[in-house]
């Protein structure tokens, strides 16, 4: 089910930069103009030369651009879909971060194709989280870190997040601090709102 | 003796937030909070039972004994006065001569229920799955509806790639295969096929080049379109080629008339910018009463036959396919 991680990072191609950015990006991966389809497979080379064309053309590391793409998940009013489904997680920043565990879990229960790394969160005393992500993409880490973010800002909690040491086996870690769990109000979530 | 356990109301409230606790007499002595904010009554505790709540399928009345006679304690329930508000139960005796305790919950009305009632996860317990069933269904929809464009984008495509290969690029009249097709799929018995060629169309092309003789034969096409009827197909089947079909038709007289028509408009001037392009026209006619049974090829041969013989006998004319004429155009 990668067709639908092509088409996110097409849109966040078209919506952060223009459409232009995207033909170009598009072109250098050899991607047709019109793009994916979110419910096809792809060949999973397609994706990778796609992250080339477009860190190449807008100038970005790869990271900082996979950063930025957890970011747009979350908090593009045009994924609001996914924003809302990432809060099901639970009612407070805490929560969520607990709830992460479940996520390839919850994600396949919506897509049976869709494979989300492994991930496990450890406590790291009183208002500190690990949380280690299972291998099998390269940037994992970066997009997390972007997700997070837009996350605890949904929730109105304070975080400091870092990326931390890549563990001997190729997992990523991040670590977070939570620095004040009802800092801001936050983005209003209700349960029946489809 | 079987075990039994206290609890405070406040915990099985906890447990149970869409529970009832009815003593004997059938009188509420507790409520769980979610319930009480549904029932949206002033004094839910210490109220009859019978008077906030009906039975559903033949449980008779709304008393305690009722409740524990259904089928396994299982009964369906609407609030009063408001039959929209429907729960399922299950009711179980909370000890010798003391009344029930029962545990309400939407069934799948869920769905609803919480939009209706704007419900959020703290109306539920903490280990009911309601949020994890939303969860799903609001996962299920957000695919389908990817599923549902993504059926669209196909169709469209298929509609557009259909009509492609039935398509002349330049014209926009039918091929080859378009023809094939609108003849498989003439309903009427009888129809006239007549094989029209351009007469001098080279010397537009040679002359004036070929921007100009695809101008004539965009000109040539809209020509044929308004002169055919409904039911007719026009389709371009070679360079300056083109087919005419004509359900109904089964008489050579009308057929030919109409064919002077189109080639006495097709041997109008045709300007091109500054240059005038003339052109005519020659026709074969085959009616397929002349030769019953004769598929599209056959029927095509004997048009160009009757086509080859007009132009022989000095163009701009249209000829009706009979025996003499020779088959292979020769």
């Amino acid at each position: 089910m990668n067709g639908l991680i092509n088409r996110a990072i097409q849109c966040f191609l078209r919506d952060g930069w223009g459409n232009a950015a995207w033909l170009d990006a598009a072109r250098a991966a050899g991607v047709a103009p019109r793009g994916f389809e979110p419910m096809l497979d792809y060949p999973p080379a397609v994706t990778e030369r796609l992250l080339m064309a477009a860190s190449d053309r807008l100038g970005r590391d790869r990271d900082d651009l996979l950063e930025d793409l957890g970011t747009y998940l979350v908090s593009h009013p045009s994924r609001a879909a996914v924003r809302r489904l990432l809060r099901f997680g639970g009612t407070d920043f805490r929560e969520f971060l607990q709830s992460l565990e479940d996520l390839p879990a919850r994600a396949r229960l919506a897509l049976p194709d869709l494979a989300l790394p492994v991930m496990r969160v450890e406590p790291m005393g009183e208002d500190a989280f690990r949380l280690i992500i299972g291998d099998g993409f390269d940037g994992a880490g970066a997009v997390a870190l972007g997700l997070l973010r837009a996350m605890a800002d949904d929730y109105g909690a304070l975080v400091v997040l870092e990326v931390g040491a890549t563990l001997p086996d190729g997992r990523a870690v991040l670590t977070i601090r939570l620095l004040d769990a009802a800092h801001s109000e936050g983005r209003a979530f209700s349960l029946g709102a489809l | 003796m079987a075990a039994r356990f206290e609890l405070e109301a406040e915990a099985l409230a906890r447990l149970m937030p869409m529970h009832l606790m009815l003593d004997a007499a059938g009188v509420v002595r507790s409520v769980g909070g979610t319930l009480r904010r549904l029932i949206a009554r002033d004094q839910v505790v210490g109220a009859a039972f019978a008077e906030l709540f009906d039975l559903r399928h033949g449980v008779a009345g709304a008393t305690v004994s009722a409740l524990l006679a259904a089928a396994g304690g299982k009964v369906q329930l609407t609030v009063q006065g408001r039959p929209d508000l429907a729960f399922r139960g299950l009711a179980v005796p909370a000890g010798p001569g003391q009344g029930a305790l029962l545990n309400l919950s939407f069934g799948i009305g869920v769905v609803d229920a919480v939009q209706r009632f704007a419900l959020t996860e703290a109306d539920f317990a903490a280990t009911d799955l309601t949020v994890e069933l939303l969860y799903l269904y609001e996962a299920k929809t957000a695919v389908l509806e990817e599923l549902r464009a993504l059926n669209a984008r196909l169709q469209g495509d298929k509609v557009v790639a259909e009509e492609q290969a039935l398509t002349d690029a330049l014209t926009g009249l039918r091929n080859r295969r378009g023809l094939d097709l609108a003849v498989e799929a003439v309903t009427e018995p009888d129809f006239a096929l007549v094989h029209l060629d351009l007469d001098r169309f080279k010397a537009v092309n040679d002359g004036f080049g070929h921007a100009a003789g695809d101008h004539v034969l965009l000109e040539v096409a809209r020509i044929l379109g308004e002169e055919s009827r409904r039911g007719d197909t026009v389709a371009r089947i070679g360079g300056d080629e083109f087919v005419l079909l004509m359900p109904g038709m089964e008489r050579a007289e009308p057929a030919l008339g109409r064919i002077a028509r189109i080639i006495a408009r097709l041997s109008e001037p045709i300007s091109y910018g500054d240059a005038v392009c003339r052109i005519g026209a020659s026709a074969g006619l085959i009616l397929t009463v002349q030769v019953p049974g004769a598929d599209l090829g056959q029927l095509l041969a004997l048009a160009d036959a009757a086509l080859y013989a007009a132009k022989r006998g000095g163009r701009g004319q249209a000829l009706l396919w009979a025996a003499d004429m020779a088959l292979d155009g020769g």
